[in-house]
Protein backbone atom coordinates (compact mmCIF):
# COMPACT_ATOMS: atom_id res chain seq x y z
CA UNK A 1 0.00 0.00 0.00
CA UNK A 2 1.43 3.32 -0.99
CA UNK A 3 0.15 6.49 0.30
CA UNK A 4 -0.05 9.62 -1.59
CA UNK A 5 0.14 12.70 0.32
CA UNK A 6 -2.93 14.91 -0.39
CA UNK A 7 -2.08 18.70 0.48
CA UNK A 8 -3.56 20.51 -2.45
CA UNK A 9 -0.90 20.06 -5.15
CA UNK A 10 0.34 17.65 -7.42
CA UNK A 11 -1.68 15.30 -9.49
CA UNK A 12 -2.70 12.89 -7.07
CA UNK A 13 -5.03 10.60 -9.90
CA UNK A 14 -1.99 10.57 -12.43
CA UNK A 15 -0.28 8.42 -9.80
CA UNK A 16 -3.59 5.90 -8.62
CA UNK A 17 -3.63 5.39 -12.61
CA UNK A 18 -0.19 3.82 -12.89
CA UNK A 19 -0.74 2.07 -9.61
CA UNK A 20 -3.94 0.62 -10.56
CA UNK A 21 -2.08 -0.39 -13.85
CA UNK A 22 0.29 -1.89 -12.12
CA UNK A 23 -2.19 -3.80 -9.30
CA UNK A 24 -0.46 -2.27 -6.54
CA UNK A 25 -3.04 -0.27 -4.04
CA UNK A 26 -2.76 3.13 -3.37
CA UNK A 27 -4.32 5.56 -0.62
CA UNK A 28 -5.07 8.77 -0.45
CA UNK A 29 -4.20 10.87 2.76
CA UNK A 30 -5.25 14.38 3.35
CA UNK A 31 -5.52 14.55 7.12
CA UNK A 32 -3.25 13.00 9.90
CA UNK A 33 -5.26 10.04 10.78
CA UNK A 34 -5.64 9.29 7.48
CA UNK A 35 -1.82 9.54 7.12
CA UNK A 36 -1.44 7.11 10.48
CA UNK A 37 0.28 3.66 9.74
CA UNK A 38 1.49 4.27 5.64
CA UNK A 39 4.07 2.08 5.10
CA UNK A 40 5.10 4.12 1.77
CA UNK A 41 4.44 7.49 0.82
CA UNK A 42 4.72 9.72 -2.36
CA UNK A 43 4.75 13.75 -1.26
CA UNK A 44 3.65 15.32 -4.84
CA UNK A 45 4.14 18.97 -5.70
CA UNK A 46 3.54 21.32 -8.40
CA UNK A 47 4.21 25.16 -7.93
CA UNK A 48 6.07 27.60 -6.38
CA UNK A 49 8.21 26.55 -3.43
CA UNK A 50 6.99 28.81 -0.84
CA UNK A 51 3.35 28.34 -1.47
CA UNK A 52 3.96 24.45 -1.40
CA UNK A 53 5.70 24.53 1.78
CA UNK A 54 2.79 26.50 3.11
CA UNK A 55 -0.36 24.45 2.35
CA UNK A 56 1.99 21.38 3.39
CA UNK A 57 2.94 23.38 7.25
CA UNK A 58 -0.70 23.85 7.61
CA UNK A 59 -2.01 20.79 6.09
CA UNK A 60 -1.39 19.25 9.92
CA UNK A 61 0.12 16.00 8.43
CA UNK A 62 3.90 17.51 8.72
CA UNK A 63 4.28 15.90 12.13
CA UNK A 64 3.38 13.02 11.72
CA UNK A 65 4.63 12.26 8.57
CA UNK A 66 8.46 13.60 9.69
CA UNK A 67 7.79 10.05 12.79
CA UNK A 68 6.90 7.85 10.02
CA UNK A 69 10.26 9.00 8.13
CA UNK A 70 12.60 9.36 10.60
CA UNK A 71 11.12 7.44 13.10
CA UNK A 72 9.38 4.36 11.05
CA UNK A 73 12.05 4.84 8.49
CA UNK A 74 9.27 4.18 5.76
CA UNK A 75 10.15 4.80 2.08
CA UNK A 76 9.17 8.23 1.11
CA UNK A 77 9.55 10.08 -2.70
CA UNK A 78 9.28 13.61 -3.16
CA UNK A 79 8.30 14.13 -7.16
CA UNK A 80 9.19 18.14 -8.76
CA UNK A 81 8.63 20.40 -6.55
CA UNK A 82 8.07 17.23 -3.54
CA UNK A 83 11.60 16.62 -4.31
CA UNK A 84 12.50 20.48 -3.81
CA UNK A 85 10.87 20.44 -0.81
CA UNK A 86 13.39 17.57 0.62
CA UNK A 87 15.94 20.44 0.36
CA UNK A 88 16.90 23.10 3.04
CA UNK A 89 15.90 25.94 1.47
CA UNK A 90 14.97 27.12 -2.00
CA UNK A 91 16.38 30.17 -4.28
CA UNK A 92 12.51 30.38 -5.42
CA UNK A 93 11.00 31.43 -2.01
CA UNK A 94 12.00 33.18 1.77
CA UNK A 95 10.18 29.56 3.87
CA UNK A 96 12.22 26.66 5.08
CA UNK A 97 11.88 23.36 2.99
CA UNK A 98 11.81 20.41 5.02
CA UNK A 99 15.57 19.95 5.40
CA UNK A 100 15.45 16.24 5.02
CA UNK A 101 18.51 16.18 2.65
CA UNK A 102 21.28 17.93 2.59
CA UNK A 103 20.54 20.10 -0.34
CA UNK A 104 19.83 23.97 -1.50
CA UNK A 105 17.44 24.43 -4.73
CA UNK A 106 19.10 26.73 -7.31
CA UNK A 107 17.67 28.36 -10.01
CA UNK A 108 19.41 28.14 -13.36
CA UNK A 109 21.24 30.56 -15.23
CA UNK A 110 20.53 32.21 -18.72
CA UNK A 111 23.86 32.70 -19.10
CA UNK A 112 24.70 28.36 -18.51
CA UNK A 113 21.80 27.24 -20.52
CA UNK A 114 22.51 25.85 -23.81
CA UNK A 115 21.97 28.63 -26.45
CA UNK A 116 19.06 29.80 -27.38
CA UNK A 117 17.22 27.33 -24.63
CA UNK A 118 13.76 28.80 -23.47
CA UNK A 119 13.25 28.52 -19.66
CA UNK A 120 11.36 26.61 -17.57
CA UNK A 121 13.72 23.44 -18.59
CA UNK A 122 10.10 21.86 -20.06
CA UNK A 123 9.73 18.37 -22.14
CA UNK A 124 11.61 15.13 -22.54
CA UNK A 125 15.33 15.31 -21.13
CA UNK A 126 17.74 11.60 -20.53
CA UNK A 127 19.02 11.41 -17.36
CA UNK A 128 21.85 9.27 -16.12
CA UNK A 129 21.39 7.14 -13.19
CA UNK A 130 23.50 5.31 -10.77
CA UNK A 131 24.33 1.85 -11.70
CA UNK A 132 22.89 -0.55 -8.65
CA UNK A 133 20.87 1.78 -7.28
CA UNK A 134 17.56 0.54 -6.43
CA UNK A 135 14.72 2.95 -7.47
CA UNK A 136 16.71 3.26 -11.03
CA UNK A 137 17.00 0.12 -12.27
CA UNK A 138 15.61 -1.08 -15.40
CA UNK A 139 16.73 2.68 -16.71
CA UNK A 140 19.66 4.22 -18.24
CA UNK A 141 21.49 6.73 -20.01
CA UNK A 142 18.80 6.44 -22.74
CA UNK A 143 15.80 6.83 -20.26
CA UNK A 144 13.46 10.03 -20.90
CA UNK A 145 11.47 11.79 -18.78
CA UNK A 146 9.25 14.86 -18.79
CA UNK A 147 10.46 17.47 -17.19
CA UNK A 148 8.77 21.04 -16.09
CA UNK A 149 10.66 23.07 -13.89
CA UNK A 150 12.82 26.49 -14.05
CA UNK A 151 15.04 25.36 -10.29
CA UNK A 152 16.90 22.80 -9.96
CA UNK A 153 17.85 20.76 -6.95
CA UNK A 154 21.58 21.08 -5.74
CA UNK A 155 22.64 18.31 -3.22
CA UNK A 156 25.77 19.08 -1.16
CA UNK A 157 26.98 15.48 -0.72
CA UNK A 158 27.57 13.67 -4.40
CA UNK A 159 26.97 10.28 -2.82
CA UNK A 160 23.17 11.44 -2.72
CA UNK A 161 22.49 11.90 -6.62
CA UNK A 162 21.55 9.34 -7.68
CA UNK A 163 20.45 10.31 -11.25
CA UNK A 164 21.66 13.58 -12.98
CA UNK A 165 20.45 15.03 -16.11
CA UNK A 166 21.79 17.96 -18.09
CA UNK A 167 20.68 21.15 -19.51
CA UNK A 168 23.72 23.25 -20.36
CA UNK A 169 24.75 22.08 -16.38
CA UNK A 170 24.68 18.42 -15.11
CA UNK A 171 21.37 19.13 -12.17
CA UNK A 172 20.93 16.48 -9.82
CA UNK A 173 17.56 14.94 -10.93
CA UNK A 174 17.15 12.06 -8.22
CA UNK A 175 18.09 11.87 -4.76
CA UNK A 176 18.74 9.31 -2.18
CA UNK A 177 19.45 9.92 1.66
CA UNK A 178 18.62 6.53 3.23
CA UNK A 179 14.35 6.06 3.35
CA UNK A 180 14.14 9.60 1.57
CA UNK A 181 14.23 9.70 -2.29
CA UNK A 182 13.06 12.63 -4.31
CA UNK A 183 12.85 13.01 -8.37
CA UNK A 184 12.93 16.20 -10.25
CA UNK A 185 10.94 14.89 -13.50
CA UNK A 186 7.09 13.71 -13.12
CA UNK A 187 7.35 9.73 -13.29
CA UNK A 188 3.62 9.48 -13.42
CA UNK A 189 3.51 11.33 -16.79
CA UNK A 190 6.97 9.68 -18.32
CA UNK A 191 5.31 6.48 -19.87
CA UNK A 192 7.46 3.13 -19.85
CA UNK A 193 10.39 4.56 -17.70
CA UNK A 194 8.23 6.32 -15.08
CA UNK A 195 5.83 3.30 -14.55
CA UNK A 196 9.25 1.54 -14.19
CA UNK A 197 10.37 3.90 -11.51
CA UNK A 198 6.76 4.35 -10.05
CA UNK A 199 7.44 0.27 -9.96
CA UNK A 200 10.82 0.12 -8.48
CA UNK A 201 9.02 2.50 -5.52
CA UNK A 202 6.33 0.57 -5.51
CA UNK A 203 8.16 -2.86 -4.80
CA UNK A 204 10.86 -1.19 -2.40
CA UNK B 1 19.78 16.31 -23.52
CA UNK B 2 16.50 18.16 -23.75
CA UNK B 3 14.68 17.17 -27.27
CA UNK B 4 12.19 18.98 -28.74
CA UNK B 5 8.54 18.28 -28.38
CA UNK B 6 5.78 16.70 -30.92
CA UNK B 7 2.59 17.50 -29.78
CA UNK B 8 -0.86 16.33 -31.03
CA UNK B 9 -3.22 18.99 -30.73
CA UNK B 10 -7.03 17.44 -30.76
CA UNK B 11 -9.85 20.12 -31.09
CA UNK B 12 -13.20 19.13 -29.37
CA UNK B 13 -17.00 20.02 -30.71
CA UNK B 14 -19.99 18.90 -29.05
CA UNK B 15 -18.23 16.02 -27.25
CA UNK B 16 -16.46 14.84 -30.38
CA UNK B 17 -13.07 15.53 -32.14
CA UNK B 18 -13.49 17.53 -35.11
CA UNK B 19 -10.43 19.30 -37.72
CA UNK B 20 -10.71 22.22 -38.95
CA UNK B 21 -9.34 23.82 -42.26
CA UNK B 22 -8.48 27.25 -41.44
CA UNK B 23 -10.34 27.63 -38.26
CA UNK B 24 -13.61 26.66 -40.54
CA UNK B 25 -15.45 23.69 -41.89
CA UNK B 26 -14.91 21.50 -38.58
CA UNK B 27 -14.67 17.74 -39.98
CA UNK B 28 -15.33 14.74 -37.25
CA UNK B 29 -12.81 12.82 -36.80
CA UNK B 30 -13.69 10.37 -33.69
CA UNK B 31 -13.84 10.38 -29.90
CA UNK B 32 -11.21 12.13 -27.46
CA UNK B 33 -11.54 9.10 -25.15
CA UNK B 34 -10.53 6.56 -27.98
CA UNK B 35 -7.88 9.22 -29.82
CA UNK B 36 -5.91 9.71 -26.02
CA UNK B 37 -5.58 6.02 -25.81
CA UNK B 38 -4.20 5.56 -29.58
CA UNK B 39 -1.58 8.07 -28.23
CA UNK B 40 -1.13 6.67 -24.71
CA UNK B 41 -0.14 3.30 -26.56
CA UNK B 42 2.29 5.52 -29.05
CA UNK B 43 3.58 7.69 -26.29
CA UNK B 44 3.33 10.71 -27.46
CA UNK B 45 5.04 13.51 -26.09
CA UNK B 46 2.18 15.71 -24.78
CA UNK B 47 -0.75 16.40 -25.57
CA UNK B 48 -3.20 19.24 -25.75
CA UNK B 49 -6.79 19.42 -25.96
CA UNK B 50 -8.67 22.39 -27.29
CA UNK B 51 -12.51 22.64 -26.17
CA UNK B 52 -13.06 25.40 -29.66
CA UNK B 53 -16.92 25.74 -28.80
CA UNK B 54 -16.72 26.96 -24.97
CA UNK B 55 -15.60 30.65 -25.46
CA UNK B 56 -17.97 31.16 -28.56
CA UNK B 57 -20.92 29.63 -26.84
CA UNK B 58 -19.96 31.72 -23.64
CA UNK B 59 -20.26 28.63 -21.38
CA UNK B 60 -18.09 26.43 -18.18
CA UNK B 61 -15.31 24.43 -19.53
CA UNK B 62 -17.30 20.70 -19.67
CA UNK B 63 -14.96 19.85 -16.21
CA UNK B 64 -17.05 16.39 -16.32
CA UNK B 65 -14.84 16.06 -19.90
CA UNK B 66 -11.71 17.12 -18.75
CA UNK B 67 -11.68 14.80 -16.22
CA UNK B 68 -12.24 11.44 -18.55
CA UNK B 69 -9.48 13.16 -21.01
CA UNK B 70 -7.40 13.92 -17.36
CA UNK B 71 -8.04 10.25 -16.18
CA UNK B 72 -7.34 8.11 -19.21
CA UNK B 73 -4.43 10.32 -20.47
CA UNK B 74 -1.08 9.27 -19.38
CA UNK B 75 1.40 11.75 -20.77
CA UNK B 76 1.29 15.46 -20.05
CA UNK B 77 -2.31 17.31 -20.95
CA UNK B 78 -2.61 20.51 -21.89
CA UNK B 79 -6.61 22.20 -21.37
CA UNK B 80 -7.59 25.13 -23.10
CA UNK B 81 -11.14 26.38 -24.21
CA UNK B 82 -12.87 28.54 -22.18
CA UNK B 83 -11.11 29.74 -18.58
CA UNK B 84 -12.19 33.20 -18.10
CA UNK B 85 -11.33 32.91 -13.91
CA UNK B 86 -8.68 31.66 -11.77
CA UNK B 87 -11.20 29.80 -10.53
CA UNK B 88 -12.19 27.39 -12.84
CA UNK B 89 -8.49 27.75 -13.66
CA UNK B 90 -7.65 25.65 -10.35
CA UNK B 91 -10.71 23.04 -10.64
CA UNK B 92 -9.81 22.28 -13.96
CA UNK B 93 -6.12 21.67 -12.23
CA UNK B 94 -7.34 19.39 -9.50
CA UNK B 95 -8.74 17.38 -12.39
CA UNK B 96 -5.40 16.03 -12.85
CA UNK B 97 -4.45 18.66 -15.74
CA UNK B 98 -0.72 19.35 -16.12
CA UNK B 99 -0.99 22.80 -18.28
CA UNK B 100 -3.74 25.13 -19.17
CA UNK B 101 -4.20 27.14 -22.20
CA UNK B 102 -5.93 30.65 -21.93
CA UNK B 103 -6.76 32.80 -25.00
CA UNK B 104 -9.48 35.04 -25.01
CA UNK B 105 -9.50 35.93 -22.01
CA UNK B 106 -6.07 37.13 -22.01
CA UNK B 107 -6.86 39.56 -24.54
CA UNK B 108 -9.59 41.10 -22.93
CA UNK B 109 -7.68 40.82 -19.88
CA UNK B 110 -3.94 40.07 -19.82
CA UNK B 111 -3.22 40.36 -15.82
CA UNK B 112 -5.29 37.21 -15.26
CA UNK B 113 -1.87 35.32 -16.06
CA UNK B 114 0.11 36.52 -13.22
CA UNK B 115 -2.95 35.49 -10.50
CA UNK B 116 -3.44 32.31 -12.65
CA UNK B 117 0.35 31.75 -12.49
CA UNK B 118 0.46 32.68 -8.70
CA UNK B 119 -1.47 30.04 -7.64
CA UNK B 120 -0.60 27.24 -10.16
CA UNK B 121 3.47 27.80 -11.03
CA UNK B 122 4.18 30.43 -14.35
CA UNK B 123 5.26 26.45 -15.62
CA UNK B 124 1.46 25.66 -16.06
CA UNK B 125 0.11 28.51 -17.61
CA UNK B 126 0.05 28.90 -21.36
CA UNK B 127 -0.90 31.09 -23.96
CA UNK B 128 -2.34 30.62 -27.24
CA UNK B 129 -2.58 33.07 -29.94
CA UNK B 130 -4.45 32.74 -32.75
CA UNK B 131 -2.74 34.75 -35.75
CA UNK B 132 -3.76 36.17 -39.18
CA UNK B 133 -1.33 37.86 -41.63
CA UNK B 134 -2.68 41.28 -42.69
CA UNK B 135 -3.27 41.61 -46.34
CA UNK B 136 -1.08 44.56 -45.97
CA UNK B 137 2.78 44.85 -45.00
CA UNK B 138 4.52 41.53 -42.93
CA UNK B 139 2.47 42.15 -40.02
CA UNK B 140 0.26 39.69 -38.26
CA UNK B 141 -2.89 40.35 -36.00
CA UNK B 142 -4.67 38.55 -33.33
CA UNK B 143 -8.18 36.94 -33.45
CA UNK B 144 -10.20 35.34 -30.99
CA UNK B 145 -13.61 33.47 -30.66
CA UNK B 146 -12.35 31.02 -33.37
CA UNK B 147 -10.91 33.78 -35.68
CA UNK B 148 -14.11 35.58 -36.08
CA UNK B 149 -13.07 38.45 -33.73
CA UNK B 150 -10.38 40.73 -34.43
CA UNK B 151 -8.45 42.51 -31.96
CA UNK B 152 -5.91 44.93 -33.63
CA UNK B 153 -3.23 43.34 -31.21
CA UNK B 154 0.22 42.75 -32.75
CA UNK B 155 0.99 38.69 -31.64
CA UNK B 156 5.43 39.71 -31.72
CA UNK B 157 4.22 42.49 -28.87
CA UNK B 158 1.64 40.30 -26.99
CA UNK B 159 4.10 38.00 -26.44
CA UNK B 160 6.41 39.69 -25.17
CA UNK B 161 4.15 40.79 -22.28
CA UNK B 162 2.69 37.43 -21.89
CA UNK B 163 6.35 36.45 -20.60
CA UNK B 164 6.28 39.88 -18.60
CA UNK B 165 3.63 38.78 -17.17
CA UNK B 166 4.48 35.04 -16.19
CA UNK B 167 2.95 33.19 -18.95
CA UNK B 168 5.07 29.68 -18.78
CA UNK B 169 4.85 29.12 -22.57
CA UNK B 170 3.56 30.47 -25.90
CA UNK B 171 1.79 28.41 -28.24
CA UNK B 172 1.48 30.39 -32.24
CA UNK B 173 -1.67 29.09 -33.59
CA UNK B 174 -1.46 30.27 -37.74
CA UNK B 175 -5.41 30.48 -38.90
CA UNK B 176 -3.89 31.12 -42.04
CA UNK B 177 -2.18 27.32 -42.25
CA UNK B 178 -4.57 25.85 -40.11
CA UNK B 179 -5.57 22.54 -41.77
CA UNK B 180 -3.28 22.99 -44.80
CA UNK B 181 -1.32 20.88 -44.24
CA UNK B 182 1.66 22.92 -46.29
CA UNK B 183 4.25 23.59 -43.18
CA UNK B 184 4.19 25.76 -40.39
CA UNK B 185 4.36 29.94 -41.17
CA UNK B 186 8.34 29.89 -40.49
CA UNK B 187 8.47 33.70 -40.50
CA UNK B 188 5.75 34.31 -38.17
CA UNK B 189 7.84 31.41 -35.97
CA UNK B 190 11.07 33.54 -36.54
CA UNK B 191 9.61 36.68 -35.35
CA UNK B 192 8.37 35.20 -32.09
CA UNK B 193 10.69 32.38 -31.25
CA UNK B 194 14.18 35.69 -31.19
CA UNK B 195 11.80 38.21 -28.56
CA UNK B 196 10.80 35.42 -25.98
CA UNK B 197 13.08 33.32 -23.89
CA UNK B 198 10.09 30.86 -22.37
CA UNK B 199 9.62 27.67 -24.43
CA UNK B 200 7.24 27.95 -28.01
CA UNK B 201 4.92 25.79 -29.37
CA UNK B 202 4.01 26.43 -33.09
CA UNK B 203 0.51 25.19 -34.45
CA UNK B 204 -0.55 25.23 -37.62
CA UNK B 205 0.12 23.74 -40.82
CA UNK B 206 2.05 20.69 -40.36
CA UNK B 207 1.71 18.10 -43.54
CA UNK B 208 4.00 15.47 -42.79
CA UNK B 209 7.16 14.79 -40.82
CA UNK B 210 9.51 16.90 -42.77
CA UNK B 211 7.57 19.65 -41.57
CA UNK B 212 8.26 19.26 -38.10
CA UNK B 213 11.93 18.44 -39.24
CA UNK B 214 12.57 21.57 -40.54
CA UNK B 215 11.02 24.13 -37.28
CA UNK B 216 13.15 21.64 -35.46
CA UNK B 217 16.06 22.58 -37.55
CA UNK B 218 15.75 26.32 -37.85
CA UNK B 219 14.65 26.73 -34.21
CA UNK B 220 16.23 24.11 -32.07
CA UNK B 221 14.54 23.51 -29.14
CA UNK B 222 10.53 24.16 -29.46
CA UNK B 223 7.50 22.18 -29.65
CA UNK B 224 5.85 21.49 -32.98
CA UNK B 225 1.95 20.63 -32.91
CA UNK B 226 -0.16 19.17 -35.41
CA UNK B 227 -4.02 18.48 -35.70
CA UNK B 228 -4.26 16.93 -39.39
CA UNK B 229 -0.81 15.25 -39.49
CA UNK B 230 -2.00 13.02 -36.39
CA UNK B 231 -5.64 12.50 -37.38
CA UNK B 232 -5.34 12.14 -41.23
CA UNK B 233 -3.33 9.93 -43.74
CA UNK B 234 -2.59 9.87 -47.37
CA UNK B 235 -3.57 12.70 -49.61
CA UNK B 236 -7.21 11.89 -49.15
CA UNK B 237 -7.31 12.33 -45.46
CA UNK B 238 -8.66 9.51 -44.41
CA UNK B 239 -8.83 9.50 -40.89
CA UNK B 240 -6.19 7.89 -39.37
CA UNK B 241 -4.97 8.93 -35.42
CA UNK B 242 -1.53 8.59 -36.00
CA UNK B 243 1.60 9.39 -34.48
CA UNK B 244 5.80 8.69 -34.87
CA UNK B 245 7.68 5.90 -33.05
CA UNK B 246 10.32 7.25 -31.00
CA UNK B 247 12.94 5.88 -33.90
CA UNK B 248 11.18 8.11 -36.64
CA UNK B 249 11.33 10.82 -34.11
CA UNK B 250 15.09 10.56 -33.69
CA UNK B 251 15.04 11.05 -37.18
CA UNK B 252 13.43 14.37 -36.83
CA UNK B 253 15.73 15.72 -34.49
CA UNK B 254 19.24 15.36 -36.25
CA UNK B 255 19.96 17.92 -38.98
Amino acid sequence: MITIIDYGLGNIRAFENVYKRLNISTKVAKNKNELLGAKKIILPGVGAFDHAMTLLNNSGMRETLEELVFGNKIPVIGICVGMQMLAKKSDEGMLDGLGWVDATVKKFKVSELPPNAPLPHMGWNNISPKVGNELMAGLNNESRFYFLHSYYFNAANNETIIASANYGIDFTCAVKSENIYGVQFHPEKSHHNGIQLLKNFGTL
Amino acid sequence: MLLPRVTPCLLVKNKGLVKTVNFKNPKYVGDPINAVKIFNEKEADELTVLDIDATLDNRDPDYKMIENLAFECRMPLCYGGGIKTVEQAIKIFSLGVEKIALSSIVLENPKIVTEIASRVGNQSVVVIMDIKKKLLGNKYEIFTHNATKKTGICPIDFAIEMEKLGAGEIVINSIDNDGQMKGYDINLINRIKKVINIPLTVLGGAGKLEDIKNIFKEFGIIGASSGSLFVFKGKYRAVLINYPSFEEKKLLFTN
